[in-house]
This record gives structure tokens, sequence and C-alpha cells, in this order.
């Protein structure tokens, strides 16, 4: 009877796939409606650049370009000045006056970070990086740099002499 | 004489080494490393950093035969001190075993380096010294992975220390090896900077004012072993990683000093190349490992800048308006050919041998004249009878005599008055002629004082006591003729193996120094002292190709103004009369065609029809003939300043641009070789080449008899050079860099050297009754063309000044920094100037330096009145 059997068979394997369909219909969507919807990324995830401040608003780089010399893409290109108590970037003698990264030859590996003595480098969890021209792939400090926190002033400060003397900020141990 | 050869190994290697010989340098011969801080090649070892520390074993004698005692195999028995052992202090001995490598020695060299540490900052990320630092680097080679100290504990001193304005100390970053300190002491001779207090309080202090006034500051910065010391030119502008390097030649003065020019791109500077700072490129015949700071921090008007000439500017409707280059070139070539030879070219030994050779042909071309813009006369005598090859001031020793005359040296040209002190301090004579007391006194064994501008006479003073064919003397100088220190000088002269003469024209100028030279000439000829290396006539030229400049046939003009103003046609190259002596303004009247080429719109050139925008020697290439007649090449380190070529849209137009690049427009600057040779195609000349300086140079030896043979590839033959310096281990010789790029070749002598003789014209040189005489001085750092656009000398150039006798500062009632009027009788013109009080000078005798604003080129009347 291998007709029977075919037709019950057919029957069976219809029903298992629809029980299939009828599950996934009441199940939740796992999409996410990207970009209004975004997903958090992984706690070490590596996205693009930032540049750090202090909570009194001084940035974190000292203008010393390890990162420069730690990448393999050759991608970051620093420029460095004295700060004085007139107009103070960073609590160091030594400031990024010009800070860029180029995008297009980053390869996200993290080497910047782990350069850095003063932790002023880490990347971050943006991973929106299109741009349309060559030109706009050079990303700059003041593109990089975060904003001032709250209760902080913006850079250049002036500041009272004789607080700010050490050449690089003591710094501890870092932990993770 | 050999010195005694002795054999010992160090790390197992044999090795052979003249008796005297320190371990440390012995190592170093078979390239094995030892560390060292405090000790340095150039410098007697001190001992007192105790990195340097080894194993060194002894051959045991047998105290009763006198003979080595041997193990049972047969070898040596070696004794091995209890305690390790510097190898910087010690001089070798036969069969001795040096172990650098053992684990005692590495257990050593680890605690100093760890109670280094205890007190140094590890600011590296941002210390300037930070790439090239000997700590660092043997820290990462030989010290501890982890301190026992705690960072806490560190003891903070002030970081930013200005000793002076070029000099910066971090005292944190001191190590105490006093480097710099013995440097400043032993060959500077400017003991400026000491240590002050003891132990933990050591400090480095100066106390001259300025700050660390001296002219050799910077290479302290090259010897510290950390990032102590730092030139403010450099600070923070590039970590050393960044820099590219190419090799240059120093333009400021006839020494000719091997420099390296570091150069990086600056956005802030629109991403051009930029040259970030000089340093000093070894050539032991040259400079050694020492640069002066003129040639170190005066690099700014070869840099480019706002105020550097872009384009051809042409006078139209009486004012000058840029140009194109075909415009100005046509304009030029039309109207040279029309004066043909009523043209005149004067060119400043600022320029390369290719420029001058090139300049000189399109001026014979035409019909015209070539005159070299120079303060001083008798390279005629210098490129038959000057150094000879093989030449070299280390070379001179106890067997040599140096006669310097007529110059303040160190002033004049600095790493001269460094070597010729060595040669003294090796046990050479040195006679020391002058009318004022210079720094290079303190190291003369004669010290002679003719009277003001009696230079030559005083030379023929020194022949009338040795020629049997005796001059006749003038009367001013019979009283120093007479005296026998100066018999002795010229015994000593005379009588010495090797003999060298150096002249320049401190108080002199052109028919002065003519003289001198020929005086200078005949003492050498009578004494035999010429045509062999290390003997002979050197010039100390006020600028840094003179020699080639005479090698080429220029020469200069007695009486310029006179010339320029007869001329109908001016080309003048690299120099600046007007700023000079407004006398010149004469020769501008407005009638004649006036060609300007230079890097800046000086005064001169502000009068000119037409003015070519030059390169400056950084940006392109060259060889320039130093005073001790050392052919020696630069290379391009920046580039010209021009704009970019036209973007490529297409495949298409590339190829077409590809096509008519080979004729491309010209655009920016161009090389003062390369000028002339444009404007000689234009008029039809054949055999100019303008496309390199290699090419031009092939001409040149091809032409020149003197350079004959000579090529850009010889030029750039290097052969190993002791110390090594340089390489990986900069702890030894510090950050001078390697010589990778040319030793320069020496010029042989031309013909005719045997028949000079003939005695120069010395009239008697009186002081007068009234008013007074200047006489010019060169000082080092001047108010120059080349050196006012290094903003961070400023302060050390001063402004303009004189300096005055006693008698006359009370005459006028001023004292030291009082304002005077003084008033130059001939050129009727006067200026408003300080006065400095020199209580040695005569009554009646002003000093002027040149290039400060004063119209002075030789001794020149004058009246003084308080300003005021």
């Amino acid at each position: 009877m291998s007709f029977v059997k075919d037709t019950l068979d057919g029957v069976k394997a219809t029903f298992t796939g629809l029980a299939t369909t009828f599950r996934e219909m009441v199940r939740p969507p796992v999409t996410i409606q990207y970009p209004e919807e975004k997903r958090p990324v992984r706690p070490r995830f590596k996205g693009r650049h930032v540049l750090k401040r202090y909570d009194n608003g001084l940035e974190k780089c000292i203008g010393c370009s390890l990162c420069s010399a730690a990448c393999p893409a050759d991608a970051i290109f620093v420029e460095s000045a004295e700060n004085t108590d007139d107009e103070r970037y960073s609590p160091g003698e030594r400031y990024a006056r010009v800070y860029e990264i180029n995008m297009l030859r980053c390869i996200f590996c993290g080497y910047c970070e782990d350069a850095c003595p003063t932790e002023a480098i880490v990347l971050g969890d943006n991973y929106e990086l299109s741009f349309t021209d060559r030109r706009s792939s050079i990303y700059t400090k003041e593109f990089l740099i975060e904003p001032v926190p709250e209760g902080g002033k913006a850079t250049p400060q002036k500041v009272e002499p004789g607080i700010y003397t050490r050449s690089v900020p003591a710094m501890k141990d870092p932990e993770d | 004489m050999m010195a005694k050869m002795v054999s010992l190994t160090i790390d197992g290697k044999p090795v052979e080494v003249p008796e005297g010989t320190l371990v440390v340098n012995a190592a170093k011969k078979v390239g094995v490393d030892i560390p060292v801080f405090c000790y340095h090649p150039k410098m007697e070892p001190v001992g007192m950093c105790r990195m340097c520390l080894v194993e060194i074993g002894r051959p045991v004698i047998d105290r009763a035969s006198g003979q080595p005692l041997r193990e049972e195999d047969g070898s040596l028995k070696i004794q091995f001190g209890p305690k390790l052992e510097t190898a910087c202090t010690t001089p070798v001995s036969e069969g001795m075993v040096v172990l650098g490598a053992t684990e005692k020695v590495k257990a050593g060299r680890e605690d100093i380096l760890e109670f280094l540490l205890t007190s140094h900052p590890l600011d590296c990320p941002i210390c300037d010294k930070g790439g090239e630092c000997p700590l660092q680097n043997l820290t990462m080679g030989f010290g501890p992975g982890e301190s026992r100290y705690l960072y806490d504990d560190k003891k903070h001193l002030a970081k930013h220390v200005p000793l002076g304005e070029l000099i910066y100390l971090d005292r944190e970053r001191c190590i105490q090896c006093g480097r710099c300190v013995r440097f400043q002491e032993l060959i500077a001779d400017d003991p400026v900077i000491a240590f002050s207090q003891r132990g933990r309080s050591l400090e480095i202090v100066s106390y001259s004012e300025p700050g660390f006034d001296s002219y050799w500051s910077g290479n302290t910065t090259d010897i510290c072993p950390v990032g102590a010391l730092t030139t403010a030119d450099f600070r923070f502008r590039a970590r050393p990683w960044e820099l590219k390097a190419a090799a240059s030649i120093c333009n400021h003065c006839p020494v000719g000093c091997n420099l390296t020019l570091n150069v990086r791109r600056e956005a802030v500077s629109g991403g051009k190349w930029v040259l970030k700072r000089v340093m000093p490129r070894q050539n032991e015949a040259v400079n050694e490992i020492w640069i002066c700071d003129k040639g170190r921090l005066g690099y700014h008007f070869g840099a480019q800048n706002a105020e550097r000439l872009e384009k051809p500017l042409v006078r139209k409707n009486g004012e000058l308006q840029p140009a194109t280059w075909q415009e100005a070139l046509e304009l030029v070539t039309e109207r040279f050919q029309s004066v043909g030879r009523g043209l005149i070219t004067l060119a400043s030994g600022r320029l390369s041998n290719e420029d001058l050779f090139n300049l000189g042909k399109l001026t014979r071309s035409l019909g015209g004249k070539s005159i070299l813009y120079s303060s001083m006369a008798g390279g005629d005598l210098t490129t038959q009878i000057g150094f000879a090859p093989g030449t070299n001031f280390a070379d001179m020793g106890k067997e040599s005599a140096i006669l310097v005359v007529g110059s303040d040296l160190e002033e004049e040209a600095p790493l001269w008055w460094l070597r010729v002190r060595q040669a003294a301090k090796r046990g050479a004579t040195l006679i020391v002629l002058n009318a004022r007391q210079t720094k290079l006194d303190r190291d003369a064994h004669y010290s002679l004082r003719f009277p003001f501008g009696t230079a030559a006479a005083a030379v023929l003073a020194l022949v009338n006591t040795l020629s049997p064919k005796r001059p006749e003397l003038p009367e001013s100088i019979q009283e120093l003729a007479r005296s026998s220190e100066l018999k002795a000088a010229a015994k000593a002269f005379a009588e010495a193996k090797d003999a060298a003469i150096l002249f320049g024209g401190d108080g002199m100028g052109l028919a002065e120094t003519q003289a001198l030279a020929q005086a200078c000439a005949n003492l050498l000829l009578i004494t035999d002292h010429f045509g062999r290396p290390n003997n002979g006539l050197l010039g100390v030229w006020p600028r840094a190709n003179d020699q080639g400049a005479w090698e080429l046939g220029w020469q200069p003009s007695m009486n310029l103004p006179a010339d320029l103003a007869q001329a109908q046609a001016l080309y003048i190259v690299a120099a600046d009369p007007v700023s000079d002596d407004p006398a010149y303004l004469n020769a501008f009247d407005g009638q004649k065609f006036v060609v300007v080429q230079d890097l800046y719109l000086s005064q001169t050139a502000r009068l000119a029809d037409v003015v070519f925008p030059a390169q400056a020697w950084t940006e392109r290439e060259g060889s320039y003939t130093s005073g001790e007649r050392r052919v020696q090449r630069y290379y391009p380190a920046l580039q010209p300043n021009a704009a970019l070529p036209p973007r490529v849209e297409s495949p298409g137009s590339r190829r077409a641009q590809v096509l008519t690049g080979l004729r491309a427009e010209l655009d920016g600057p161009q090389a003062d070789f390369a000028i002339p040779a444009f404007l000689a195609e234009k008029l039809g000349y054949e055999g100019f080449v303008h496309a390199s300086a290699s090419l031009v140079f092939a001409r040149l030896a091809a032409e020149a008899p003197s350079f004959g043979g000579l090529s850009y590839q010889k030029l750039a033959e290097v052969h190993e050079q002791w110390p090594i310096v340089g390489r990986s281990d900069l702890y030894y010789g510090g950050t001078t860099y390697e010589n990778t790029q040319g030793l320069g070749v020496q010029l042989p002598l031309a013909q005719g050297g045997a028949s000079l003789l003939s005695w120069p014209q010395v009239a008697d040189f009186k002081l007068p009754k009234l008013g007074g005489i200047a006489f010019p001085i060169t000082r080092l750092y001047d108010r120059g063309a080349t050196l006012m656009h290094s903003q961070l000398l400023h302060k050390r150039i001063g402004e303009p000044y004189i300096i005055l006798s006693k008698q006359e500062a009370s005459r006028l009632k001023i004292s030291q920094g009082g304002f005077v009027r003084i008033t130059f009788t001939d050129a009727e013109r006067s200026v408003v100037v300080q006065a400095k009080v020199d209580e040695g000078l005569p009554e009646r005798v002003v000093l002027a330096p040149r290039s400060f604003g004063l119209p002075i080129s030789g001794p020149t009347p004058v009246e003084l009145k308080p300003a005021g």
C-alpha cells in the first residue's frame, strides 16, 4: 500500500513544515531596525578612536607620537607643541597641536591604545565610519576628542602657575 | 714612529691595539659593546658612572723567572681581579683577557642602571632625546625589568631650567656624568657651566651672563647621554625617529662643517617638508663630530618662510612686479646681449662651485667681467701654496708650527679655532700674531702684538729674522721686530718640520689682506713650508666657498664702487652690497640695467630691474670648496617652493603632461647654476647645463684644471673613521651622525708655487692725531642677512655697537653701554650706536663689527661724538 503511505508521509511533512512556520510567526523577531535601533557592542569592541579628557577638561594626550610609532599601518600623524600656563591643553609640558588618523589606513588593531602612556587614545564603540571622499577619511583632533565633561573647562585653559609642574602627569598602573 | 702594539682578547676575540689604548676603545674596534655614560672618545676618561664595569684578567708572572706561568694544558695562567674594573680608565696590557658578558658583569650593569633610574623621571614619552637616548637604549639592553624602588619616593626637581635662551636643562633627567662640564672646560675652553652642590643635590648651573655663554653649547646636547640638555630650537618639534636625514655642508664659514639636516612634513605648514634641526655629521678631517651654534641654530634663512622670493620680479612703471620666468629671462637676455662687454657679474662665496662656474662662463661668453664680492684678498696665493692634499689639523702635533695672523679665529671660523687649539695641546708650536687679544691667545706659545694696521709688516718682521734678503721694515714695527720673543717665534716656525699659516681679515680690508697674504706666502717660501701635507697658507675667508671662487678664477675688485659705477649692466648674485655700504648706491643711478638673484628681496634687489628668485642650499644639490681646499658635496633636504603640477584628470591628459613635462613652464625659485644656464640657452651659447648640479660639476671638472678628475661619485666616497659614531651605539660618541655620504676630496695645488716671491709694498701706518680710525672686526653672530632670520639668536646678536679705547670713552664722557654718534668721514654717513669700552685698545682705535649696518670694509677714518 505504498500509495496510502506516501500520502500520509506527505501530509505529515506538510504539517511539520507548517509547524515551524506557525512557531516562527509567534516568536519575537531577531532583526533590529538599524539605523533607528542599535545593538550594544561587546565590552572589548574596537571601534573608532576617541581622545579622552580629564574631568577638569584638560586633554589626556601629551603629543608623544608613540601611537604613531606603534601603528603598523602608519595611519596616525602627530605634531606636538609646548603648553604654557596661559594656554594649557594638557597637564604636562607638551600637547598634540595636530592629531590626525587616516581611517582608510587604520586596521583597528589597538596598538595605539597599548602604546599610549596616558591612556589618552581609546578605541571606542563607534563603528559608523562611512565617508564619500578620501579627504574626509582623515579624522582630525577636533573630530576625535571627546566633549568637555560636565564641570570641566574647554581647552586651551588659563591656569595658575605652579600647578602643573610635571612633564608627564603621574599615572597609576593600569588595572585591566 | 709606530707605537708598540699590545695583543689581548676581549670576549674571546683577539685584538691588537697600540700601547696605551683603553679597554673600552679596544673593544669598540672589534665590535664588542661595552656600555658607557661618562666616557667619551674625544675626552679623557674619568670613570664616574661605573657603567663600563667588566671582568679583567691578566697573565700571572712568576716573580723568580719573570716568565708568565702556564696552566697544565700549556695556556697562559690568567688571574682575574676580585672586583669588576672600569673599562674606560684601564689601559690594555699584554695578554689581558676581558670578559664583558659574564653573569657578574651583567649583574653589575643592572645594579648601576637601577641606581640611575631611582632618580630619573622616566618621562621618555615627551623627552626630546627619547628615541636616541643612551640611557633608554642601555636600560633596554642591560637594565633590570623592574625596580625595587618606589615610584612615589622619587626625587622631584625642576623640569624646565633655561641655561640661557638656547639650551634648556631638565634637572631630573641629569645623571651627573659631567660630559657637558668637561666638554666646556677641555674642548670649548668656555667653562661657563659647572656642578653645584653634592650628592643627590648635585646640579648643573651656568654662571655666565647671558646663560651658557659659549659658541659651542649645542654640542653638549649631542653628547649628553640623557635628555637633560636639549636645544630650545628643537624643543618638542618632532620625535627623532620621525625625521628624515639629508647630508649637507654648513655655509656660514669657510670651514665647511659636515651637517645632517633633519626634515619632516608638517601639517601646520600645509604639508610641506620643514627643516626641524641641524646636526653635526662626522668628518675627522674637517669638523670631527662638532659644530658651532651658528651652524646648528642659524639655518633659518635657508628654510622656507613668507619672506622668500617665489616668482621673478620685473620693474614695470617704476615698480617691481611679479612676472613669469619666460618674460624675465627674455628681458635679461635682450639687455645683456646689447651691453655685452659692459656687464659686471658680482657674486659672493655663498654660492656653490657649480653656480660660480656657470656664472663665470656666462659672463666670459658675453665678454663681461666677473667680480667676487669679498672683503679679503690673497686667494691667488692659497690656490698655489694653500693646504696640499692630505693636510689635516689632526695630524699637526709636536713637530708642527701654526701661525695665526690677523684673525680672531673663534669668531671667524670656530671649528678651526677648536682644531688649532687641539693641535697646540698636542704640542704644536702656536704663534698668534694680532693687533689685539683674542681667545686663541690662551693657548699660544708665542702671543705677539703688532700696532693696528701693520699686519703685513709684522709678518715681514718674522721674515726679516730668517731671510738673508731682508725686506725693509716700516718704522712702527721696529719695536716688535727687535723683540726676542718675535725672534724666538720665527726660529720655532722655521725649524718646525711642518708649518701652516692662517691669515684672516681682523681689522683689515682688501688691500691690507692682499699685502698680508703676500707676506705670509714669503714666510712659507723662505722656510720651505709649502707644497706638502700639513704645510701651507689658509685664508680665513668671510664666506663658505670663497676658496672655491678663487680656484675658479673669481677675484675681488680693489675698487668695487668705481667698477660698479662704470658698468652698463650688473648681475648681482647672492650679494647685497647696498646694505653693507651705502657708497654702492651711486652705482644704482637708474641708467644701468641691474639683475639681482637672491633668496630674499634685499636692499640691492629693491633697486634692480629684474629679480630672480634662487633656491636655498637646503633645497638643491651642490658642492663647496672649504678653506682647506676640500671639495664637499651637499644634498637637497627640502623641496623647492613651486606650484604643484596641474591635477591629472584623465589618462589622456596624463600622457600629454608627460610628453610636455620636459619643457614645462618654469615655476618657483631655481638653482643658482640653472639661471645663468637658462640665459645662455636663450643667448644661443653652447656648453651650459641646467638639468642637475652633478652634470654641471662634470663640466666643471673637465674645464677647470684643479678640479680635474673629480666627480660627484668621488666626492661621495667614505672610509672608516675613528671614533665610530652615529651607529646604534649612541652611548659612545653621542648623537652626531655617521658620515655615509662623502668625506670630500682635497684639490691638488695649482702650479707655479715656487716663483711667487715678491715683496709686498708695506707703507708705514700711523694713527691720526685727531679723530680715529675704525677697524672692521668679525663677530660670529652678526646682523647679516644669513643670520637675522634665526629669531632664537637675536638676543646673542645684539644691537649695533662699536668698541672704544678707555681714553676715547673718557674724552667723550661716555661709559660702557652709552650711545655715541660715529661719522664715517669718507662715506659722509653717521650712525648712532652703542659703545663698549675695551681697556686694552690703544687711543684713536675704534673697532667696528662687520655686518652690523656700519659701512666699513677696511680701516676707515671716523669721528666720534656723544649721542643724545
